[in-house]
């Protein structure tokens, strides 16, 4: 598979030279355990919704930053602006290095670099593009999540005000710009996806020192709070 | 009473007119003013916080003498060769031109408390109703015999950033093959407890690669240090045989120099050292003494909000603070800055004040891509700053995993300094 920047319309072209059939370039039973990786932000699937990242139906032949109802950084509104299409290998190529293909995504993700498993992965996904016809429907997608939280404490309403001041212990390291270096953005997520995750620090279900101790000693109340701001902030 | 910040600001001019007397404490004048001294991870924190909060409802002033600040958080890595100078070099323009505030360039050199003002080098008084001080170290006179700041040339102690870093990695790359470094590493409690520690690790993984029959000495006056294990750990790994501490046991905590003659009595044993680096006792920055709030060295503060024992309207941050359990790092004066900016705003003009909470990490450098981290979190108790828990890294942990943890750590660097200087 080539590798690298692929600059967009020669990708495309490249693209239409593939062979058509997804059991040709890759297993899409086994993309379905690779997309593990990926389903703690996206979703795929009847049912799929944006979550911190876009829901992925469809994405063959779309032209990127495109799903409705979910905000991009600013580095994917000019990749999708410019002319960015997904297709066989630019889903690879991203998939490979997403910052390479896409610089300042919000994409906290080293990428995988076993050529068969990007394979298997874009197999698994190209299921649920309109373009290959007669696939049966896969089962929902699980939750984007990897911890049970009790539905009285998902609805708590946070509030902001306390969430922004809160707020202030996050920004030393998560930087509100968005950039994510070294250390993953937080803005813009769901909240639901937010609190997910902060009780999963918080039960140590998600290992992270940092995390497990900031997250440690935050109550309920406080958590909804920083979800309800950090979904609202816009990059600064 | 209270007041939403920002159903006031949208309420407009008319009603902004009647409810500007109440809303304000700022005596007889109009806006309320905040001064705050030192550009650091305290104080350009604390400015950038009560500014943006405030919406210009505050003025705020911030006194630096340097226009250029170099952070000394990751000067080690710069003495290591993984950061360049201008790497660690931030400017006051962001916060002069997105968010209002005044910044004079100047020292200031007198507090007067009663009438509370702050007099600058320049000869300007400046009237103050909250005074923030955050002005990191100075040293303790005669800690170590024989070195005061006149010897920073001969024996730099590259404890604050800038210059001095430069001057010592010129002098390490100096040294003449199989040469001799020798720290004087401070007694607690001091500035970036690792510091001294990772600077070592630093030092000898620029030896390593020009000069590796060279020898680094540690006078230690300290039985135990921060992250140690890791440290020894990492020091048998990478740089077998370079390194030697002498501890308090074998006269480590009795030591003098002569910066002439380049030379280190260690308990009455003689070295001749290419490079001596100092590392002297720390004591609050002189305008904390000057201003009357500190007691022997450093200024005791409330854990609430980080005012003075001495004097409510004057607040102290960071190193210079004698606030209970947290460490000195920039890391702790950026999230005491936030407590601050909160609890002088709510004083100021009737914002909300929520709960303080401190939390600390100190990343530390032990060769390429092998970072280790401490934390741990903080709350007011028992009239201090009292922690809450925390974790260090472990010895034994695999390369992808301290790979990460640098790569954190750089994250850390970009995110505090946006924090700081936005």
């Amino acid at each position: 598979m080539r590798s690298g920047f692929l600059k967009y319309g020669v990708a495309a072209f490249l693209a239409a030279a593939l062979p058509a059939s997804a059991q040709e370039f890759g297993d899409a039973a086994a993309g379905e355990a690779v997309f593990g990786r990926c389903s703690g932000c996206h979703q795929v699937g009847p049912s799929a919704r944006n979550r911190v990242g876009p829901q992925l139906n469809g994405i063959f032949g779309r032209q990127a930053a495109t799903v409705d109802g979910f905000r991009y950084s600013n580095a994917f509104q000019r990749a999708g602006a410019k002319g960015l299409e997904w297709h066989i290998d630019e889903l690879d190529a991203f998939l490979e290095n997403p910052k390479q293909l896409v610089p300042g995504t919000r994409m906290s993700f080293r990428g995988i670099s076993d050529e068969g498993e990007r394979a298997d992965l874009i197999a698994y996904l190209r299921q649920y593009s309109d373009s290959p016809a007669n696939i049966p429907e896969a089962d929902p997608t699980a939750m984007a999540t990897d911890h049970e939280v009790a539905p009285d404490i998902l609805a708590l309403v946070g509030d902001p005000e306390y969430g922004e001041y809160l707020s202030s212990e996050c920004t030393t390291c998560h930087r509100v710009d968005g950039q994510d270096a070294g250390i993953p953005s937080i803005v813009l997520w769901p909240e639901e996806d937010f609190v997910i995750a902060m009780h999963a620090y918080k039960a140590k279900v998600r290992e992270h020192p940092v995390m497990n101790m900031v997250a440690g000693r935050l109550s309920d109340e406080e958590i909804a709070a920083l979800a309800a701001y950090f979904a609202k902030i816009e990059s600064q | 009473m209270k007041l939403n910040r920002r159903l006031f600001i949208g309420t407009g001019a008319a009603a902004a007119s009647t409810l500007a007397a109440p809303m304000v404490h700022a005596g007889a004048h109009g806006k309320p003013r905040v001064i705050v001294v030192g550009g650091g991870a305290g104080g350009a924190t604390a400015a950038r916080y009560i500014a943006k909060d405030s919406d210009g409802a505050i003025d705020v002033t911030l006194i630096e003498p340097t226009r250029t600040y170099y952070t000394c958080f990751f000067s080690n890595l710069y003495l290591g060769g993984f950061k360049e100078m201008d790497d660690l070099g931030h400017s006051y323009g962001t916060l002069a031109s997105d968010y209002g505030i005044n910044v004079i360039h100047d020292w200031a050199v007198g507090v007067d408390r009663d009438t509370k003002t702050v007099t600058l080098a320049g000869g300007d008084s400046l009237p103050y109703d909250k005074l923030i001080l955050s002005p990191g170290i100075d040293f303790v006179d005669g800690s170590v015999p024989g070195w005061d700041i006149t010897a920073q040339n001969a024996m730099p102690h590259a404890y604050k950033g800038g210059s001095q870093t430069e001057l010592l990695k010129a002098q390490i790359q100096a040294m003449p093959e199989g040469g001799l470094f020798v720290m004087v590493a401070p007694p607690n409690p001091y500035r970036c407890p690792p510091g001294p520690y990772e600077r070592i690790s630093m030092v000898a993984h620029t030896l390593s690669k020009i000069n590796p029959t060279a020898k680094i000495l540690i006078a230690d006056p300290k039985e135990k240090y921060s992250k140690q294990g890791l440290f020894e750990e990492g020091w048998q790994k990478y740089y077998g045989g370079m390194i030697d501490r002498l501890g308090p046991d074998f006269g480590g905590g009795n030591v003098s120099v002569d910066p002439a003659a380049m030379t280190v009595d260690i308990d009455g044993s003689v070295e001749q050292a290419d490079v001596v680096n100092v590392i002297p006792a720390q004591k609050a920055g002189r305008i904390a003494e000057l201003a009357g709030v500190t007691d022997g060295n450093w200024a005791p503060v409330n854990p609430e909000d980080m005012s003075t024992k001495a004097d409510p309207d004057v607040y102290v941050l960071g190193d210079a603070a004698a606030q209970g359990d947290m460490p000195k790092s920039g890391f702790s004066a950026n999230s005491q800055a936030k407590v601050c900016a909160n609890a002088v705003r709510g004083a100021l003009t009737d914002s909300r004040v929520f709960p303080a909470k401190f939390s600390n990490t100190c990343w530390s450098l032990i060769s390429e891509n092998d970072g280790v981290k401490v934390g741990a979190n903080y709350e007011p108790a028992d009239g201090k700053i009292s922690s809450t828990g925390g974790f260090v890294s472990q010895t034994g942990e695999d390369a992808a995993l301290r790979k990460a943890t640098y790569e954190e750590s750089e994250g850390w660097y970009a995110g505090i300094t946006a924090d700081m200087f936005g």
